[in-house]
């Protein structure tokens, strides 16, 4: 920790925290591409929002960057071949995701032969309708590649509709043992300046800030020359500091405004993007070539070669692995398999995960790593407190979760938590405490939708009531419509009578008057 | 739902920890303490470090009845976290250093048991374990409690070897008067409750010393060596220097004011600063974790309490020292301090709104 750190711990000044980042050696290996593997499991949800709806069926042929699955709805992104082949299958397998849930996935089964399809690429980008761009990103499939994986023509399209100013590009990579943003922007600096440029141009924005964390400086140094022509384009080192990477830290320490709770950055003027995410922008437009391949960190103590790898989106990790050379040891000593970071990554039940879109690591740790440990009683030592990067109390929350005091907790906070781990991270009771949080949400949202079936069960019995009410009044309308004619009807008839009556007896007594 | 079948789930992030945990925190307060000990077991001689083994050993037998009897079943993990050593520590730095071993004993009864048990564990009492034995001991035994001995090396009598000393400790047998003396603190005190001017009664009373030769628990008397494991604390970050820094100015300043003002009636900054328990409560007392705020201004707050309470106590009150009292006195301040210093959530204002969003930003 540097001197600077020491003098704002004294200030107080210390949200995050500082793992050890573990990055190299990965991080100095350069890129390695993986060929294609035989089979390919792609997931239909692989971003944030609507799943994909598949359009081929078992048995087609499909060509490598080909549309298999369209988007559906709002917020959704389309799915592409990443090889050609043979669709083989469409059902349901293990997804990435901690519970080993399954989630429906197109199983392809690559010919060898890895043959495009035409693509429409682009040579003059600028001079595009920035909406065109938003169309085509959406098309190619591209998403958040940082982690969240939310559809970016989606950010693209609504940050030019709100007007940007201000582009703000993730080169953090705060998360330890990774490393996949860190090797592209050292060996693809060039073409990420090219993708901030389109991004800037699709949103109209003035300026791309991008901010690269200060224990890259090999990155530092690659994009500071490819966008040493660029007026536009400013690289900004930033202190190493979890979860630097996170949006609203980000900005903050960018651009010194702090974003509102409850509101997007698009509020003030700034789209934040990922720099692997600028790279997928180029190639969908320049090249015309969707999302179909992202680059993957391999790390952990239990890998034996750690590094960053090219691989086909729906490749297997068990494979991914063997491609990086293996596990230590055929995995003796493997404690915990885990997608994406060390701090937010998810724990998967086997290798026979595939890699998605947002999947930036594939990690294998020992048990000293994961230091896994029966959590001891809380000491109110505060050190959750002022590593909370959003200010909360986690360890107020967390008892009042432990309570089942849902309410309570968001009264406190809870909404805001960004389940960055850091609070658990330093917790030297090792309680796990973004647990409680994901769990709280997880009830919470349940309790909604439950909220939102009984209204619509009590308004469908309500309209049920109604309209049983209606047609019982209506019936009894009828009826006494009915019976009042049924009277008038009979009134009429006896008056008839009486009156026929009487003229008989009229004429009778006429007739014996007259007899 | 309880934190056994939340534990059973699978397992959220993160996958890694810092590497800190409660063990190590209290080796390391322990460490701090150590010299300080070692110092005071110099100064006073045998008595002394039975005393403190015995402390010790009460408050860790105490710690093992109570979680047998409620029939905790993580016993032995919950020993060796050492919070029930630290509390033993913790106390026998405040008591006079040739108290007899049943002050040792009820007084570990008294931390452990009604400190912390009856509140439910470690985590869970709203005072400090060690200054709640303290301050019943006083309050019940006023007599051994009160009872200073000088330093050894100052004394023209013998130093007393294991044998005797054990009698000392076991027999509680009156103290040879050519050892007592008052502790700074209560020489002021009864000196102006005879009607003498300070200035005279401290010509005659005993010296402020900064190595420690005076009367005084071993909390006391290495005043210094407290302060260089409160800066060792620091620099390990165990504890940060709003509470400590806190605790000291709220007591020196209104001392040095008063003093300025009327010397003859009230003690300098100095001599309150380097007596008493104030070394050991800034940094070791007003810094723990269960019984203080656990945001920065709520420490601030939280000490600076401490410091102008204990001045009050020790000018005005009845006692001659008020740490104890100052810090009990805090401690149930604690959860109001704690529900108003909240620190302000990114992207709302400190009532919780979320910020305005500015126009043309
Ligand atoms: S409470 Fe949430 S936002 Fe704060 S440190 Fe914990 S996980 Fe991160
Ligand atoms: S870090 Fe852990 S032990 Fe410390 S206050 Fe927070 S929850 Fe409690």
């Amino acid at each position: 920790m540097g001197f600077m750190n020491l003098f704002k711990h004294f200030l107080g000044d210390d949200w995050g925290v500082h793992p050890d980042d573990r990055k190299r050696p990965a991080a100095d290996r350069p890129l390695r591409t993986m060929p294609v593997p035989e089979k390919l499991y792609l997931p239909l949800q692989q971003h944030l929002g609507g799943p994909a709806r598949p359009v081929v069926l078992v048995g087609q042929q499909v060509k490598k960057g080909e549309l298999i699955a369209e988007a559906q709805g709002m917020i959704s992104a389309p799915i592409h071949a990443p090889t050609s082949g043979t669709i083989v299958a469409v059902t349901d397998i293990t997804a990435p995701h901690p519970s080993g849930l399954t989630l429906p996935a197109i199983i392809l089964a690559a010919d060898g032969r890895d043959e495009w399809i035409d693509c429409q690429g682009c040579a003059d980008p600028f001079a595009l309708d920035p909406a065109e761009i938003g169309k085509r990103v959406a098309a190619a499939g591209v998403v958040g590649l940082g982690g969240a994986a939310f559809p970016s023509a989606v950010k693209l399209t609504g940050a030019a509709r709100s007007k940007v100013k201000t582009l703000v590009i993730n080169g953090g990579e705060c998360e330890p043992y990774l490393s996949c943003d860190d090797r592209q922007m050292r060996e693809r600096a060039a073409d990420i300046v090219d993708g901030i440029r389109i991004m800037l141009h699709a949103t109209g924005a003035r300026e791309a800030l991008v901010g690269i964390e200060d224990n890259k400086p090999e990155a530092i140094a690659a994009m500071q020359a490819a966008a040493a022509g660029e007026a536009e384009v400013h690289i900004r080192p930033i202190p190493a500091r979890y979860p630097m990477g996170s949006e609203k830290q980000l900005v903050q320490v960018l651009t010194g405004k702090e974003v509102a709770a409850e509101s997007r950055t698009f509020d003030i003027g700034i789209l934040v993007h990922n720099v692997g995410t600028a790279l997928a922008v180029r190639a969908a437009i320049r090249d015309g070539r969707p999302l179909i391949s992202r680059v993957v960190t391999v790390n952990g103590n239990c890998a034996n070669d750690p590094g960053n790898i090219e691989v086909l989106v729906g490749t297997l990790a068990e494979e991914v692995i063997a491609f990086a050379g293996g596990l230590k040891g055929d995995g003796i000593g493997l404690a915990r398999r885990v997608m994406g970071g060390p701090m937010m990554g998810m724990q998967i039940p086997h290798w026979r995960v595939p890699v998605v879109k947002g999947t930036s690591g594939i990690l294998a740790f020992d048990a000293q790593e994961v230091a896994a440990q029966e959590p001891d009683p809380c000491i109110r030592c505060g050190s959750c407190v002022k590593a909370c990067p959003m200010g909360l109390l986690p360890l107020e929350m967390s008892a009042r979760i432990r309570n089942s005091a849902y309410d309570e907790a968001v009264g406190i906070g809870l909404k805001d938590c960004i389940a960055c781990g850091c609070c658990a991270y330093v917790c030297p009771s090792k309680i796990p405490l973004v647990q409680y949080f994901v769990h709280a949400k997880g009830e919470l949202a349940a309790q909604d939708r439950n909220k939102l079936r009984n209204d619509a069960t009590k308004k469908l019995a309500q309209q049920r009531q109604e309209r049983l009410d209606r047609e019982a009044r209506e019936k009894a309308e009828a009826a006494a419509k009915r019976k009042a004619e049924r009277e008038a009807a009979a009134a009429a008839k006896a008056a008839a009578e009486a009156a026929a009556k009487q003229a008989s007896e009229t004429a009778g007594a006429t007739e014996g008057e007259s007899a | 739902m309880t934190p056994a079948t939340l534990t059973a789930q699978t397992v959220a992030s993160p996958h890694a920890h810092g590497g800190n945990s409660v063990s190590r925190t209290m080796f390391r307060v322990q460490l701090a303490l150590l010299p300080a000990t070692l110092y005071g077991f110099w100064l006073y001689g045998w008595p002394a470090f039975f005393l403190w083994a015995l402390t010790i050993l009460s408050c860790v037998a105490f710690e093992v009845l109570s979680l047998k009897l409620m029939g905790t079943p993580r016993v032995k993990a919950t020993l060796f976290d050492g919070s029930a050593v630290l509390t033993g520590w913790l106390l026998a730095m405040t008591l006079p250093p040739w108290a007899p071993w049943w002050v040792a004993v009820v007084g570990g009864f008294i931390a452990i048991v009604i400190g912390k048990q009856v509140f439910g564990g470690l985590g869970q009492n709203v005072f400090n374990p060690a200054m709640v034995a303290r301050v019943a001991l006083l309050v019940s035994f006023p007599l051994p409690l009160t009872l200073w001995v000088a330093p050894l090396p100052m004394s023209t009598l013998p130093t007393p070897d294991f044998v005797s000393s054990l009698r000392i400790f076991l027999t509680s047998l009156p103290v040879p008067d050519a050892m007592t003396s008052a502790t700074l603190l209560g020489h002021a005190k009864t000196e102006l409750a005879r009607g003498i001017d300070l200035a005279t009664a401290l010509h005659a009373g005993p010296d402020l010393s900064w190595i420690g030769m005076r009367a005084g628990s071993f909390g006391e008397s290495a005043a210094v060596l407290i302060l260089c494991g409160g800066l060792y604390l620091l620099i390990t970050r165990v504890i940060t220097w709003h509470a400590p820094l806190a605790v000291l100015a709220g007591v020196a300043i209104p001392a040095a004011i008063a003093h300025a003002v009327d010397p003859g009636r009230f003690l300098s900054a100095e001599a309150h600063l380097l007596s008493g328990a104030l070394m050991l409560g800034a940094f070791f007392i007003a810094t723990d974790y269960v019984t203080s705020p656990n945001t920065t201004t709520g420490q601030i707050i939280f000490g600076l309490g401490i410091g102008l309470l204990t001045w009050v106590i020790r000018s005005f009150g009845g006692y001659p020292e008020g740490v104890a009292f100052a810090v009990l006195l805090m401690n149930a301040m604690t959860p109001v301090i704690d529900r108003f210093c909240k620190p302000r959530i990114l992207g709302r204002d400190r009532k919780g709104k979320p910020l305005d969003i500015p126009e043309n930003a």
